[in-house]
């Protein structure tokens, strides 16, 4: 995150993005890396809640579940988890194209059914293995498949 | 056990929500701004989190009955919106690896639930 201009204090409002938020390969890998962590973070997260719906009181109301949700420190702890993986993402967007750096987030799966096999003892077969190298393919091809030419960028 | 229509309904509705989450981060993430009052002011990072709550809420309500294989996958359809919206909101570029890379994503998220069965 130690890029020059955006970085040194007292620097003019950036509501523009700068020039050099373009597509270029040093921003791509940045965001690259941010949306990586946001994927960790976030399998950290479902794992958490996961864990913590399974000690919820099973025939409760809403407000009671609630309720026991709030006090729930694997569901609180997930939900904190959550927020700072969608921080990274917010950050990771502001380097990259969405339509190229939401899909990554895929990446969650592979992590969750990794975590999985270690916290709740899931078993691995064909089917997953096979899910899991398609999707982290094609996040590769998505990553490597960068347009050459610098994109012109619209205001939402 | 049987997935009820209700449930696949809110998980796909919390997928199209989802992708309106995506797209105004996206549009927020653009507009940063080094102090703290602009996050605050930043509307669309607002929207983008207050949408992204509200599609955990439906999903949230959506998994509670049915079956997780049949509606993990459906979630995975919010790429494909968000991969709409960023076309028609920020005019990027529909690559080639693009489509392949979701593409390859999308069928991986289906046979990797395929294993869960």
């Amino acid at each position: 995150m130690r890029s020059a201009t955006i970085e040194r204090p007292g620097t003019s409002p950036l509501s523009q993005p700068p020039a050099e938020l373009g597509t270029s390969k040093r921003n791509l890998k940045k965001s690259l890396t941010m949306v990586f962590g946001c994927t960790v973070l976030g399998a950290a997260a479902q794992i958490l809640i996961k864990t913590g719906l399974k000690l919820l009181p099973p025939h409760a109301g809403l407000f009671e579940l609630i309720l026991a949700g709030l006090m729930n420190w694997q569901i609180m702890l997930g939900l904190c988890l959550y927020g700072g993986s969608t921080a990274l993402l917010v950050l990771a967007l502001r380097y990259g194209e969405l339509s190229m750096l939401y899909p990554v987030i895929a990446l969650t799966y592979v992590w969750v059914a990794c975590l999985s096999l270690f916290f709740f003892h899931e078993s691995i077969n064909i089917y997953k293995a096979c899910g899991l190298i398609l999707i982290v393919g094609g996040v590769c091809i998505l990553g490597l498949g960068q347009p050459k030419r610098p994109q012109h960028k619209e205001p939402m | 056990m049987k997935t009820p229509l209700s449930s696949i309904l809110l998980v796909l509705g919390a997928s199209f929500i989802g992708s309106f989450g995506a797209t105004f981060l996206k549009g927020g993430a653009d507009r940063l701004e080094r102090n703290f009052k602009s996050l605050l002011t930043n509307w669309r990072l607002l929207a983008g989190i207050v949408t992204y709550l509200a599609s955990f809420v439906v999903y949230t309500a959506g998994i509670r009955n049915g079956e997780l294989t049949v509606l993990y996958p459906m979630v995975s359809l919010g790429y494909v919106w968000t991969l709409l919206w960023s076309r028609i909101f920020f005019k990027e570029a529909l690559t080639q690896s693009k489509f392949v890379g979701l593409g390859m994503i999308l069928a991986g998220i289906l046979v990797l639930n395929l294993g869960n069965r």
